[in-house]
């Protein structure tokens, strides 16, 4: 019992130093040696000042802009979560409620997938559905002076699809998508 | 559903499959103390440690002590994570200046939590948690509770295995060994090949990102709720700026999954693109949650010279896992009826179904699929949040849990749980022929059969005590964020979670408080400690047995027909015990929301 109980000390310490401290700066350094820009999180600058990070979605309302899911925490990711709303609960009925009627308004005729009105698990999904961007093409090119066709072009380009062809399901970028649509020559173009 | 969904699902089965013999193999030599490719690195590691820590490596344990080492080393080391938490703003790599964990409650649950291997979470990671207790605190339970499971399976294995012997090996060498051999090398390997695919890895401090368009953002008051103008509109602010939570992240996500442990780095967990940033992570990490669960039922077949058992047990767990993937992936993809005018069907362009609480990265197929490994285990990691899924294909992880995670299991948990049951089945099989019941050439007598029966009982015995008393008490119906039945499940989901150690939540039930945090904290040690009791009882009391050959009346376990029987003990246990508060929760609401009901 003793020895036993000076071991439990013993064993504590030691296995915290190789387990608790060893290990993670080893795994720390061996990563910024081997992938420095994956490890520090894939940020995406923009005439060398930081916007983001191309795996946070954050937030896009302007007309020209593709916009990321909805967010439970305002895409904030020092807190992330999701709505925790179930699926009889009235407050999400009604939430998805008045984002269809916005949606529709916008592009009418068409139903609203699914995706653009639910709240993504982290609050900041990056990705949205092909379905959802296609569904907010009409809304960009009008407001940016391109064709259907050019922004659904860019779109293509930045679909990825699914992992080896088979894992995951196929998505969009929305980030990424938003600043190629930047670069792309319009009447919105900037920086 | 669709063609690639089921093609996903029976691809990571698929690879389940190839890794239990490499695993089984391999871990049957760790702790058969054999010669293995790891030894020049880690022997020299095993004996420094051994020298540091006072252990004879060649002392055997008989039951009792074992039991009290494993207890021993639990308490300090989890006394030891309390003063961490604690004390996080006096010690080093905390760039984010966290003050020590307050209140009290919330570092006893949490020390509970990483300790039992369950890893619950009423806090947020990137909020609360600094690097150090990130790494020195947390990431370091997920090895040792993990290891301990490893070596308090391998113990009853010898149980099972030894004859008219007193002893069941030394918790301090299968301890370490399981840390050294098992878990660490994986980990090593398994946190870079994470870091290649974009989990982060590092130890800045949070980066601020200057917003591409301002956000207007509803200002929130000192009591939490949104604020309102003096004109009744929403006061709002203008918000430039994106503060990104950084850490350690991929080092702790590997044995997180590896050692079923759950505990996200982040609040939002293996769905946050920091974590799980694409599909092939998350296979990863589905295979890492399942690799020592698969190899043990090898390891067990191996050192008890039937393979076919291990394999016959290994099958029970194959027909559970992919009956829990078909409810939920099927309830999940049908959608939720109450929402009208949106797009739930599959097509092309979009998984559809239920994506409330879900990453488009992973869809349907990949969401529902975690949602049933890490609850089949005792992961408790989570990919979407459980409480916005529809109420069947919520109860798939709930009844996963309540079958007390023997599917595949928390690393060794999951494999001594099973062989709890193994041993009930050929109990109920020896009662059914009118013959003394016999397991691998030992009988199985009332002593077994008490403990067994111990083990059993406590596990529900504890869950609807708590959820009873919360069920009925403002200070347990205050925490509920979902009304109607859907508010009850959230209860009875944190106390089996809880108790069966997985970790997983309905997260919107506010648990930060006094009764949730310390009611919740005993529910875990309860269904950890006194559950490992009687199991290791049982190893100490079959390790003395003499063998009995196996005769004509002797119930083969390594037949289909035994499998069967193992399923049906497991339902039997699982299903029909909690089947009155199931029916209550997920099984009402499916019937209301049917019928167009809202709350």
């Amino acid at each position: 019992m003793k020895r036993n109980l000076l071991t439990a000390f013993l064993m504590t310490i030691a296995t915290t130093i190789l387990l608790g401290i060893i290990y993670p700066l080893v795994v720390t350094g061996l990563a910024q040696v081997l992938f420095p820009k994956k490890a520090n999180g894939e940020l995406v600058e923009v005439n060398g000042k930081l916007v983001g990070s191309r795996l946070l979605a954050q937030s896009f309302t302007g007309a020209g802009y593709f916009h990321p899911r909805p967010s439970a925490v305002n895409y904030d990711p020092t807190n992330s979560n999701g709505s925790q709303l179930g699926p009889t609960n009235r407050q999400l009925i009604d939430r998805v409620k008045s984002d269809v009627a916005a949606l529709q308004a916008e592009n009418p005729g068409t139903p609203v997938p699914i995706d653009l009105v639910t709240t993504s698990a982290s609050g900041f999904d990056p990705d949205i559905t092909p379905a959802a961007a296609e569904f907010q093409i009409p809304r960009i090119a009008k407001a940016r002076g391109m064709s259907e066709d050019a922004v659904r072009e860019l779109v293509r380009q930045h679909t990825e699809e699914r992992q080896f062809g088979f894992l995951g399901e196929p998505r969009v970028n929305v980030l990424e998508l938003n600043l190629a649509l930047d670069r792309t020559p319009g009447k919105l173009a900037s920086r | 559903m669709t063609l690639n969904g089921w093609l996903q699902i029976l691809f990571f089965l698929a690879l389940v499959f190839l890794v239990t013999k490499p695993m089984g193999v391999y871990m049957a030599r760790v702790f058969n103390r054999e010669k293995t490719f790891m030894d020049p690195v880690m022997r020299p590691i095993e004996r420094l440690i051994y020298r540091l820590t006072a252990v004879d490596e060649n002392h055997e344990m008989r039951w009792t002590e074992y039991a009290i080492a494993m207890l021993l080393f639990s308490a300090v080391s989890m006394i030891v994570l309390y003063a961490i938490q604690r004390l996080q703003g006096v010690l080093p790599f905390n760039p984010q200046k966290f003050a020590g964990v307050t209140p009290t409650h919330l570092a006893f649950n949490t020390a509970a939590s990483f300790t039992t291997n369950t890893n619950w979470q009423a806090y947020s990671g990137e909020a609360t948690m600094s690097y150090f207790t990130q790494m020195a605190g947390l990431a370091f339970h997920n090895f040792i509770s993990g290891a301990t499971g490893i070596a308090l399976a391998i113990a009853f294995i010898r149980g099972i295995a030894r004859r008219q012997m007193k002893t069941i090996g030394n918790f301090w060498v299968d301890m370490v060994r399981s840390c050294l051999w098992v878990l660490l090398p994986v980990s090593i390997v398994g946190a870079l090949v994470l870091v290649s695919q974009g989990v982060i890895q590092n130890l800045r401090p949070y980066d601020k990102a200057v917003l591409i368009e301002p956000m207007q953002v509803q200002k929130t008051g000192p009591d939490g709720k949104p604020m309102v103008g003096s004109d009744g509109k929403p006061s709002m602010n203008t918000v430039t700026e994106q503060t990104i939570a950084q850490g350690p992240v991929a080092s702790q996500e590997i044995i997180k999954e590896f050692g079923t442990n759950g505990g996200g780095f982040f609040n939002a967990n293996s769905a946050h693109p920091f974590e799980n940033p694409t599909p092939l992570t998350n296979l990863i990490e589905m295979l890492a949650i399942f690799t020592v669960g698969a190899g043990l039922t090898y390891t067990l077949g191996r050192m008890t010279g039937s393979q076919r058992h291990g394999w016959a047990v290994w099958a029970a767990m194959a027909i559970l896992f992919m009956a829990g993937c078909v409810v939920a992936y099927w309830a999940e993809a049908r959608g939720n009826p109450l929402l009208a005018g949106v797009d739930q069907r599959v097509s092309a362009s979009q998984s559809g179904g239920n994506m409330e609480g879900k990453e488009v990265r992973f869809g349907m197929a990949n969401s529902t699929l975690f949602a049933t490994v890490t609850t089949d285990a005792s992961c408790g990691a989570i990919n979407g949040w459980h409480d916005s899924y529809t109420p069947l294909g919520g109860l798939v992880p709930l009844a996963n849990m309540m079958m007390s995670e023997v599917i595949f299991g928390g690393v060794g948990s999951g494999l001594y749980g099973m062989l709890i049951d193994v041993v009930l089945a050929v109990f109920i099989a020896g009662l059914m022929v009118g013959r003394t019941p016999e397991y691998l050439g030992k009988k199985i007598e009332a002593y077994d059969v008490k403990m067994a029966m111990l083990f059993v009982l406590v596990f529900p015995l504890v869950i609807l005590t708590f959820a009873a008393i919360s069920s009925v008490r403002t200070f347990g119906t205050a925490g509920i964020s979902n009304p109607g039945p859907h508010g009850f499940t959230q209860i009875l989901y944190a106390f089996v979670s809880g108790a069966a150690n997985n970790g997983s939540a309905f997260g919107g039930l506010t648990v930060n408080t006094l009764w949730y945090d310390t009611a919740i904290g005993f529910d875990m040690l309860l269904g950890r400690f006194f559950m490992m009791i009687p199991m290791l009882a049982i190893a100490g009391n079959l390790a003395q047995k003499k063998y009995v050959p196996p005769s004509s009346g002797t119930f083969p376990v390594t037949t289909p027909l035994f499998t069967v029987l193992l399923i049906g003990v497991i339902l039997i246990v699982g299903a029909l015990t909690f089947f009155p508060a199931v029916s209550l929760g997920p099984l009402l609401e499916h019937l209301l929301m049917a019928a167009g009901k809202t709350f």
